[in-house]
């Protein structure tokens, strides 16, 4: 079945919610999104935990409650929601190939935003050899499984183990923690190869600069072999290892229209108007690096929104502006490409602890921009980076690096 | 025509068997294939929980034709017609197959050299049709070679195959045509004698009057029981990586080593589910269950994989896994009749018992009526269709009218391998259905993609669970 609309949203997380509620309240005509799991509200449908704001009269909300309330905002501003639809490619520009229960659709749309959010890397692309046992999983795994066989508390338990090993110090960590023990599972240990980890992990051992080189055990997982900071190796004991953190985006859409992931962050690379190198394909939220709290991928998704309306009024037109890289011990940098409208603040992504940074922003070998960043940063938090300074890029100039230099007293 | 993993054997006349072929593998599963065409009552016994659970769900899932065997062994000849049968069979049972052709890459003078001997070796193995190519010609066929390709050999007819349809589809047309499938029943003793060879299982005992050793790894643990001690098995593991579906078309075909002095080297491959094998590793061990990757292995790989194809690099990987070939010391398959015995070892299959697996099962017949068996006039099989795993051919979340007569295959649970509601239910629904979620796995692709299960293992699980007898 061939169909047309006026925006195909895909991904109902945080983002692309965002963005249909705004394009649809603004009359962008008929708004549909595309989730490809059975209910709408992308991941933190799955994080039964504070964090992610507050409702109307303070209350602070967990993920589900949030993500009901992003469903309800864009139903209520008039956006078509259908869950459990997958898109699996593109027939051409703007055309997606989408596979529903009610069958196969081809779905053409004078603009595409992608949402698709962000997973994190399992034990097999982090190369951690081993054998392949039952009972190793990932945070998402670990906490859809808490989901999925949620009311049957008596095994869940038996469902995912009796004593795990943490693999991880992010705040994504400790919320894999808080599940296991909800479920009734000992956490043995949270280890991280970082010198530091998130605050949090309460009385459950912690071991820093600590990697997993082997898993071992058949049919079932009996321990993970360690290396610890004094180089020795060590078997920790356990039925269950959770690796969290170390996003990915999940690009496959992107990448199908040949959109390039960019080296930092292996998301597309967009503008400040969330463009990519596709006319009128838009790419917003986690999508575009792995991985900011859920209030900033709808802030992305609202401001891609905001393109879109315009692209609908103009013309599509493909992502433009200088490049934007990072140097020194920094991850990522979004947004990708500096465009001249709108000045939108940087986010970057530290590749390690820093105490006190510098960074410093140039074009050319010429500075843009030298800011002192306070105490320390976290490489699981981004800085925000303002946008006075970027009318001083130079439109024809070269890449516009941002690079660091630490606080030495 | 009876499938079991728990509970009791049959006793009495049930457990009385004219062939019992032990070893569920892919060559045990084509034997038992093979005699199901006759009026016999056979078994195939197998001490894991599933057919194809060893050597065959772990190996380089590559047809080949037997270009470079050594000409005159028995392993020559049967990868040769087990590549035409198996051929012919994939497309009647819908076994994915891609006939992608092989190329040899010479990376240095020695390698370069080696290639017209190479294609005078092929010719003496019957085939006629390899090529030698240069460079250029070389770089047009592969573009992302790396740096420093001299020379090639293309080798046609070298396809890709799945080898856990293959296996499935040979063990579900033998169930189908009237064979018993005992699984998790590993045989602990054997009572030879006359007329009946008595089989001591851990789920009791059968009765047989011939018996086949299709073992793989544990053919000489299992000769022994015969006390027959002809070769040792010494496991050779094979670690590979798979890389994401985005580095499939940095490959077209698949790329063969130049076999030297230094080892057999490693290949890059397509594989059926559209994603590219790096591998295997050639480590010569004592465990026969050391199927654990190690971190050198893997260094290892991805150090010559990133010359082959340096692009390669740069993608994400999909799954790490090992596999341990059944090496014997001997640089040919070690099938031998013990008429005395009705007995009948397929040993030293080393790792071409896929390519090989069909042929193998004729020349068993043959070993058999050596050892006294009348298999009596030939039937023909039932006839099996699989479910398809290729990425070449069409899957059911793209088939509209499939999904038209039952929504279920329209509704994707595995979104990185895109497998559908309904083949999970058709796999638990199916004669052999899969004991685990590896068993799924290898029946549908489902968790078998870059997320690994971040994303549908527990909806998985939950299928399984409510489909199937629990997913572990």
């Amino acid at each position: 079945m061939n169909r047309v609309v006026d925006v195909l949203v895909v991904g109902a997380g945080p983002a692309g919610l965002a963005a249909a509620a705004r394009l649809a309240a603004a009359g962008a005509g008929r708004v549909e999104v595309l989730e490809r799991e059975r209910a709408a509200g992308g991941v933190p449908r799955y994080c039964g935990h504070p964090g992610f704001g507050a409702d109307r009269r303070g209350r602070p909300l967990d993920g589900p409650a949030y993500a009901r309330l992003a469903l309800r905002a864009a139903l209520r501003s008039g956006a078509v929601v259908r869950t459990g639809v997958s898109a699996t490619g593109w027939a051409g520009p703007l055309t997606l190939d989408v596979t529903a229960p009610t069958g196969l659709e081809r779905i053409r749309a004078h603009a595409v935003v992608l949402a698709t959010g962000a997973r994190e890397r399992p034990r097999s692309a982090r190369l951690v050899p081993g054998t392949r046992p039952a009972g190793v999983l990932t945070t998402g795994e670990l906490l859809r499984t808490a989901g999925t066989f949620e009311g049957e508390r008596g095994v869940l338990r038996e469902r995912i183990g009796r004593r795990a090993v943490v693999v991880g110090g992010e705040p994504v960590a400790r919320h894999a923690v808080g599940a296991l023990r909800a479920a009734g599972v000992e956490v043995a240990a949270v280890m991280t190869e970082l010198p530091r980890t998130a605050q949090g992990f309460g009385a459950v051992p912690v071991l820093t600069r600590t990697s997993v080189v082997e898993l071992l055990g058949r049919g079932r997982l009996t321990g993970v072999a360690v290396r610890g900071r004094d180089g020795r190796t060590s078997v920790l004991r356990c039925d269950t290892v959770v690796f969290t953190g170390d996003w990915i985006p999940d690009h496959e859409l992107a990448r199908a229209r040949g959109l390039a992931p960019a080296p930092g962050t292996r998301g597309p690379v967009t503008d400040s108007a969330y463009r990519t190198a596709e006319p009128g394909v838009f790419a917003a939220g986690n999508l575009l690096r792995g991985v900011e709290p859920a209030q900033v991928a709808a802030a992305e998704g609202r401001a891609a929104a905001g393109s879109v309306l315009g692209l609908l009024a103009g013309r599509a037109c493909p992502a433009a502006g200088v490049p934007v890289l990072t140097a020194g011990p920094l991850r990522w940098v979004t947004p990708g490409l500096l465009g001249p409208a709108p000045a939108v603040p940087l986010l970057v992504r530290p590749d390690r602890r820093l105490v006190r940074p510098l960074l410093t922003v140039t074009q050319d070998g010429s500075p843009l921009r030298r800011e002192r960043l306070r105490g320390e940063q976290a490489p699981w938090r981004s800085v925000r980076l303002g946008p006075e300074w970027t009318s001083g890029v130079d439109p024809a100039g070269g890449p516009v690096i941002v690079g660091t230099e630490e606080y030495a007293p | 025509m009876t499938v079991t993993r728990t509970g009791p054997l049959p006793t009495g006349p049930e457990a009385e068997y004219d062939v019992v072929v032990v070893g569920a593998g892919v060559v045990g599963c084509a034997i038992a294939r093979a005699l199901a065409r006759h009026p016999l009552r056979v078994a195939l016994v197998e001490a894991a929980s599933d057919v194809g659970d060893g050597t065959s769900k772990a190996n380089t899932a590559i047809l080949h034709t037997g270009f470079d065997a050594a000409p005159g062994t028995l392993e020559a000849r049967m990868v040769r017609e087990g590549h035409r049968l198996l051929g012919a069979f994939a497309s009647e049972a819908g076994i994915p197959v891609e006939p992608l052709g092989a190329l040899l890459v010479a990376w240095d003078e020695q390698q370069r050299a080696a290639l017209p001997r190479l294609a005078e070796k092929a010719e003496r193995n019957g085939h006629l049709a390899t090529r030698l190519l240069s460079a250029d010609e070389l770089r047009a066929r592969e573009p992302h070679l790396g740096p420093g390709a001299l020379a090639g050999l293309a080798v046609p007819g070298e396809s890709v195959i799945c080898p856990w349809t293959t296996t499935l589809a040979y063990a579900t047309q033998a169930v189908r045509s009237g064979v018993d499938l005992h699984l998790d029943c590993r045989v602990e003793k054997v009572r030879t004698g006359d007329p009946w060879h008595r089989l001591v299982t851990r789920r009791g005992a059968l009765r047989t009057r011939h018996l086949v050793n299709a073992c793989g790894l544990h053919a000489d643990a299992f000769d022994a029981l015969l006390d027959r001690r002809d070769f040792t098995v010494t496991p050779r593991r094979g670690q590979l990586l798979v890389f994401d579906k985005f580095a499939r078309d940095l490959v077209r075909h698949i790329l063969l080593p130049v076999p030297g002095p230094l080892g057999k080297g490693v290949l890059v491959s397509p594989t059926v589910y559209g994603n590219v094998m790096l591998g295997p590793t050639a480590e010569d061990l004592d465990d026969k269950t050391a199927t654990g990757t190690t971190a050198e292995g893997l260094a290892g790989l991805r150090e010559q994989g990133g010359r082959i194809v340096p692009a390669l690099l740069d993608e994400e990987v999909t799954a790490v896994y090992a596999g341990l070939r059944a090496a014997t010391g001997q640089e040919d398959y070690r099938c031998t009749a013990h008429p005395a015995l009705r007995y009948v070892t397929v040993g030293g299959i080393r790792s071409t018992g896929l390519s090989a697996s069909l042929a193998l099962a004729e020349h068993v017949l043959g070993l058999l009526a050596d050892c006294g068996l009348d298999p009596g006039p030939e039937r023909p099989l039932a006839p099996v269709r699989m479910p398809n795993l290729g990425e070449a051919f069409r899957r059911p979340y793209r088939d509209a009218e499939l999904i038209a007569r039952d929504p279920e295959f329209g509704m994707i649970v595995c979104h990185c391998e895109r497998v559908t509601r309904g083949e999970i239910r058709a796999a638990y629904a199916s004669e052999i259905p899969p004991a685990g979620p590896d068993g799924l796995r290898r029946r549908t692709r489902a968790r078998g993609g870059r997320c690994q299960g971040h994303f549908c293992g527990a909806e998985v699980r939950a299928l399984s669970e409510s489909y199937g007898k629990g997913a572990r």
